[in-house]
């Protein structure tokens, strides 16, 4: 089971900006361990994120994003006490979603 | 994905300092650190071990069980082992005493390998509990003053193939290596902008690093023979640092390059 997200989702006017930390080792698969053998690539390939069940962002990822990623948007009409969640999912199918309300 | 926001108009006066600065404050916000001090906060209450028990009594120093300003107050003398330790070292006696884990075992593990990777999550999440607050090192006790002197030894003495020490680098104002500014570590600001930020999470190995493993590529730097894990010595180390930062603000667990 991959480890959690940690999801700030901040109401500010008609929009709310939502910060959201990955924890994943995006493997970019172009690398070699000390045997010299090619770690497989492992990243995360697709982002979603849904208000209150609505998908409101979609994003398809590749090996070029860093380890433990950073992903900041804003999803505009999104209110105080709204449901936010976000989903990631990796090339190995592996996959992880958690929720957060906006504050 | 910060780093798309990166482009901005270039400014020529912009020193280098400016520069890293600025890019630690965007990285700031997303600091991968807070993964680790969520899965620090969790292990601290989670019942591992022989004797299935959580870290909840462990006394840091300021009463069993109190982690608020614990930080900020290590390295301090400690009654029930006559030592003076650190947070990594204490952690260590907690585990061992409450936990029935192997201290000795964890200490000979390397760094970000199995009982070592859970030390990153508990230094993360205690230390994050202590930003903001001001170092305030104890040094009452004759061997907190010791250790002092002794950490202050460590620090300038030259040997190794290259000959340098820690002071060589760190022990005055306004020196740099590749174009980064070397805190003065033997007062403030230096001293507690340095020893106040570890442990951190370093962008370019995607790690968190304890102040012991900070250390531990401190004498690597230096070609001197590695410390041991939590020993004597580091913690010298760290009570001269952190007492040289008196009154600075811990920012830790930060974020590195």
């Amino acid at each position: 089971m991959p480890d959690p997200m940690r999801i700030r989702a901040q109401a500010s006017g008609d929009k709310a900006t939502v910060r959201v930390l990955m924890s994943h080792e995006m493997e970019t698969g172009q690398r070699k361990d000390a045997n010299g053998q090619v770690i497989p690539a492992w990243f995360i390939q697709d982002v979603t994120a849904s208000l209150n069940g609505k998908q409101v962002f979609h994003a398809e990822w590749g090996p070029a994003v860093s380890k433990n990623p950073f992903l900041q948007f804003n999803v505009k009409g999104a209110k105080a006490g709204d449901k936010l969640s976000v989903t990631w999912k990796d090339n190995r199918g592996e996959t992880r979603t958690d929720e957060a309300t906006v504050s | 994905m910060s780093l798309a926001c990166a482009i901005q108009p270039a400014m020529a006066q912009k020193s280098t300092a400016d520069g890293i600065a600025e890019y630690r404050e965007m990285l700031q916000d997303g600091n991968p650190a807070e993964l680790f001090e969520m899965k620090g906060e969790e292990l601290w209450k989670q019942k591992r071990g022989s004797k299935n028990a959580s870290l909840e009594r462990c006394d840091l120093g300021k009463g069993p069980g109190v982690v608020k300003g614990a930080f900020v107050e290590l390295p301090r003398y400690f009654a029930d082992t006559n030592r003076v330790q650190d947070l990594e070292s204490r952690l260590l006696t907690c585990m061992e005493t409450l936990q029935g884990l192997d201290a000795k075992k964890i200490a000979a593990t390397p760094f970000g390998k199995d009982e070592q990777k859970n030390i990153e999550g508990l230094v993360a999440w205690i230390s994050a509990e202590s930003k903001g607050m001001k170092f305030n090192l104890p040094q009452n006790h004759a061997q907190e003053k010791q250790m002092y002197e002794a950490g202050k030894r460590m620090f300038y003495m030259r040997g190794g193939p290259h000959d340098f020490a820690c002071a060589s680098c760190h022990g005055a104002d306004d020196k740099r290596i590749r174009l980064q500014d070397l805190p003065n570590l033997t007062k403030n600001p230096g001293a507690s902008a340095g020893f106040g930020a570890w442990p951190a999470y370093r962008v370019s190995s995607g790690e968190l690093w304890s102040m012991q493993r900070r250390l531990n590529d401190c004498f690597r730097q230096q070609r001197f023979p590695y410390p041991g894990y939590a020993s004597d010595v580091t913690i010298a180390l760290g009570v001269f640092m952190g007492v040289n930062g008196q009154g600075g603000e811990a920012t830790a667990p930060a974020i590195k390059r």
